[in-house]
């Protein structure tokens, strides 16, 4: 049943949700500019990738000094949840016609997923996905281009800021999934250490930015062993 | 790495994420619930942002290093452990950086 108070209080939290979610922004457009794209390309990002951690995975390898394929292919690997979100939301939103389905999948990320699967009846869900997907877009495009702009030509101590930022912002990515509320933490906590001693192992060794793709298939192929 | 170069970087990337979504919406749901599929999207991202997080606070080009933003780290890790919101934690670490960059 949909009441006028349960309707708000949807509205309420997918609104909360974007306009926090729109401060993250800030930190992805300086990141973006830190690791050496102009403002424009970190704006073409949040306008055409929209889905956070990917971005912040293709500047951050980027900014490690890593080449084309390693860049593209860690966004890529981080984008396959969005996949998964996607299968969930097709009962909850029933998308009909290739057009509506088209536009919905742009919207389709953690964020707007978590809010559509949290409401409590599907015409709330449709509600939550959409004023959530619109307040998230346009906070994350807005602020990324503040952040992006704010952070050319920026001095030293300021630019150390940063750089102390990028990674702070993964580990608050990588953060809820070591919490008991997540399905096998301790096997997440496991990958995510494998993940981050087999990168630094790595690092003298390899180019820039393919000790993260290599981490993420020594882990995998270890985690089949295992099993 | 050139303009060019960049913004091919940047637009096939992009294109492939929204591909990835739309299929989401698009492909039947078996293909997307095989347990190996399962398996792969649910320990990915750990891997990924485990590595991510390590290479980004501790390596600069081949080499390891130690400066103010594996302090910064350790200052997130706390104030996240405390649940901080997103915005403090990324507040505290750069200010921490900013802090240890002044210092030394």
């Amino acid at each position: 049943m949909t009441t006028d108070a349960t309707r708000a209080s949807t509205l309420r939290d997918a609104i909360g949700l974007g306009v926090a979610v729109g401060l993250y922004g800030v930190a992805f457009g300086a990141a973006a500019v830190t690791a050496g794209l102009d403002p424009w390309q970190a704006c073409a990002l949040s306008l055409l990738m929209f889905t956070g951690a990917s971005q912040f995975a293709l500047v951050g390898v980027l900014g490690a000094g890593g080449g084309a394929l390693a860049a593209v292919g860690s966004a890529l690997l981080l984008g396959t949840r969005n996949t998964v979100y996607g299968v969930r939301l097709v009962p909850l939103l029933q998308t009909r016609g290739a057009a509506r389905r088209a536009a919905t999948a742009h919207w389709v990320i953690d964020e707007t997923t978590a809010l559509a699967v949290a409401a409590p009846d599907r015409e709330l869900a449709r509600l939550a996905f959409t004023a959530g997907g619109a307040t998230i877009y346009l906070g994350w495009n807005v602020m990324t281009l503040v952040g992006a702009l704010g952070a050319e030509g920026l001095g030293g101590t300021a630019q150390a800021a940063l750089d102390a930022v990028v990674p702070a912002a993964f580990l608050a990515l990588l953060w809820p999934r070591l919490q008991r509320a997540w399905a096998e933490p301790a096997a997440q906590r496991r990958v995510a250490l494998g993940g981050a001693v087999v990168a630094l192992a790595l690092t003298p060794f390899v180019p820039a930015g393919v000790q993260v793709i290599a981490a993420v298939v020594a882990v995998a192929l270890a985690g089949r062993w295992r099993r | 790495m050139s303009t060019g170069t960049l913004w091919t970087v940047v637009l096939v990337a992009s294109v492939g994420c929204y591909l990835l979504k739309l299929a989401g919406l698009s492909v039947p749901a078996a293909w997307v619930e095989h347990p190996v599929v399962r398996r792969v999207v649910e320990f990915v991202p750990a891997a990924l942002l485990g590595a991510l997080v390590a290479v980004q606070a501790a390596t600069s080009g081949a080499q390891l290093v130690v400066d103010g933003r594996l302090a910064g780290l350790a200052v997130a890790a706390l104030a996240l452990a405390l649940r901080a919101p997103f915005v403090v934690v990324l507040l505290l670490a750069g200010l921490t950086g900013a802090a240890v960059h002044w210092l030394t």
